[in-house]
């Protein structure tokens, strides 16, 4: 009896395990068919070529698959998006964890969590109805589907993983810190700058590479708002292409197996690494500076 | 001769101290007035910077509810009942939503019942389990870079493997499962959360009366911590029926007559109605309350669902105190 209870949890604990790798198990089917589907078009085009190529017809014939132009559309958003992102989560965080009353924090929490529960493709609808025609009144440009109306929506989708992360590593330093920083006569405010944001940097590291990777990966918003220029942008008011967007538009149209599916395919591919780097960097920084009280000073 | 000395001395000395002490006199009213003006200074820089984190914060708030104002302003008027019980009629322009709110619901549904017992079976091996270690870690890994890929990529996958490989099509199926691959790692991080939760004692009074680590398992700890792993399905389902990429060009349609039969049927959803009414088509202006009310029916659905978990999530943590 007792030998079958063993043999029963000793399956069980296999059985959990094998469930457990199902993470990695999809994360490595994911990056098998992005490259079985994407790496035929490197047939057609040198990797060179794909990445540095300034033309994107992918329609034209001859068609040119060079998605330089999606790579600085993808990178301008997001960097633009961070510039007004990270200040605003960091200090958000910095509110909630440290000045913040209970009844406060209980009321600003929920609605972080709504803003990052509200679905991309509203946040693209508004984007595209209420802000593009004041971007375009306001500022008298052509149009207000640009880099600066997507970075703006962008922002607000990466701010609630910034924030929250962002505070999970403030309120997790210790408060022993604080006092004796407090104890030696400086105010909430100096604690607050050099102790309580040093002795967190780690997280708060973490959390900013994590709304980067966010950002650069979220697609309706930059599919709706962005513009949809394939060209290298002069001005915060061009339009823009990003990756995601790209992807996105063509797929539905792009002939089965046909070249432009494969560059489509390449594009993820090259999306995918993006956010892989930035994750595995979140990843690095949050394992190898972990916060161990006095000693991450 | 000597005395006179001393007195000189005296009188040099006594002045001197009083200079002296004039002059410590001034310099400490000097310290404390500027050691005051300092303090003032100091608490004034603090007020102005702790003023702007203040405006920081409720900017989130602001365009919280502005979004809102502005889709619940226009979408009311488009929402009767023809709306929420009719198809689309007359090339899309007029008539309802039905085949979009039973798709949405058929493929979060779908997802979290993919994605719910792996993500929970995963945060048992985890937080009951697993030693740290290296393969602890490389699990971690897995995890957190699949929380990372971006959702166009997800869309990728699931056209290349179940749609084609599988040759699943473009169906319910194939979108409740990559949805559902999806939304695994929330799933997986709200159940662990649930199960440390739980306090180790549950666990050593359940093995001290004699069960094996399995019953411990199923009758202590995950009863104990089911809540909290509930609040984490519907936070999963949430997320499914709110994403639009993944499902381009796995499942949904710009159009469908009928209502979905079976799981291989090609479905129409709240999400992507939306992208499509709002973007393509020759009449964006004309449908444009269809696509308000469409909006408005996904944030009470999508926005429901998490102010349920958010609120019964505090509930349980009060409890927990």
């Amino acid at each position: 009896m007792a030998n079958i209870r063993q043999i029963k949890e000793r399956w069980m604990h296999y059985l959990f395990l094998f469930i457990a790798t199902a993470s990695i198990v999809i994360l490595f089917m994911i990056s098998v068919f992005l490259f079985m589907e994407g790496l035929p078009i490197f047939k057609q085009v040198s990797v060179k070529d794909f990445i540095f190529g300034e033309f994107w017809y992918p329609t034209y014939d001859p068609p040119e698959f060079g998605i330089f132009p999606l790579i600085i559309g993808s990178l301008v958003v997001t960097i633009f998006s961070a510039i007004i992102s990270i200040p605003l989560g960091v200090m958000t965080a910095v509110y909630l964890a440290e000045m913040a009353t209970q009844k406060v924090r209980e009321i600003v929490k929920p609605i972080v969590e709504l803003l990052a529960a509200l679905p991309s493709v509203v946040i693209g609808f508004f984007g595209m109805i209420v802000v593009a025609p004041f971007l375009q009144e306001v500022f008298d440009i052509p149009t207000g589907l640009n880099i600066f109306n997507a970075s703006m929506m962008l922002a607000f989708m990466s701010i609630p993983t910034i924030c929250s992360i962002s505070e999970d590593a403030i309120f997790s330093v210790p408060t022993n810190l604080k006092e004796a920083s407090l104890a030696l006569g400086a105010t909430h405010l100096e604690t607050i700058a050099r102790v309580i944001l040093p002795a967190s940097i780690s997280g708060i590291s973490t959390a900013v590479i994590l709304g980067m990777s966010r950002a650069i990966g979220e697609t309706m918003v930059v599919l709706m708002v962005a513009g949809g220029a394939a060209m290298i942008p002069s001005s915060i008011f061009d339009p823009v292409r990003p990756m995601p967007a790209s992807i996105a538009a063509e797929m539905a149209e792009a002939p089965f197996r046909g070249d432009h599916y494969y560059a489509l395919f390449a594009t993820g591919i090259v999306l995918f690494i993006f956010t892989f780097i930035f994750n595995i960097m979140a990843e690095h920084i949050s394992h190898k500076y972990r916060q161990v009280g006095e000693a991450s000073l | 001769m000597q005395t006179t000395r001393i007195k000189v001395m005296d009188n040099f000395s006594l002045s001197h101290l009083k200079t002296t002490s004039k002059k410590i006199k001034r310099i400490k009213s000097e310290i404390t007035k500027s050691a005051s003006s300092s303090i003032k200074r100091r608490k004034y820089i603090q007020k102005v910077v702790f003023g702007i984190f203040r405006a920081a914060a409720w900017i989130n708030g602001i365009a919280l509810v502005i979004i809102l104002y502005f889709i619940i302003s226009n979408g009311w008027r488009a929402i009767n009942w023809t709306f929420l019980t009719q198809p689309p009629m007359d090339s899309m322009t007029k008539g309802g939503i039905l085949p979009c709110i039973v798709g949405t619901i058929g493929l979060s549904l779908g997802a979290i019942i993919f994605a719910f017992p792996i993500g929970v079976a995963s945060a048992i091996y985890l937080n009951e389990y697993a030693r740290p270690g290296r393969f602890l870690r490389i699990i971690r890994l897995g995890i957190n870079n699949l929380a990372g890929v971006p959702s166009v990529v997800f869309g990728l996958f699931g056209l290349a493997f179940f749609v084609i490989y599988l040759e699943f099509g473009v169906s319910l199926l194939s979108g409740a499962l990559t949805l559902g691959a999806m939304t695994l790692p929330v799933i997986i991080g709200s159940a662990e959360e649930a199960f440390k939760a739980v306090p180790d004692t549950y666990r050593e009074a359940s093995l001290a009366l004699g069960a094996t680590k399995l019953q411990t398992i199923f009758r202590v700890v995950l009863p104990a911590a089911l809540p909290g792993i509930l609040t984490g399905g519907i936070l999963g389902i949430s997320r499914a029926a709110g994403e639009t990429a993944p499902i381009m060009f796995t499942a949904a349609v710009f159009f469908s007559p009928r209502l979905p039969s079976s799981v291989f049927d090609e479905i129409m959803a709240l999400p992507y109605h939306i992208y499509v009414l709002a973007t393509a088509g020759t009449e964006i202006e004309a449908t444009r309350p269809l696509q308000y009310g469409t909006a408005l029916v996904l944030i009470v659905l999508v926005l429901g669902l998490n102010l349920i978990a958010i609120i019964w999530r505090s509930r349980l943590r009060k409890r927990m105190q």
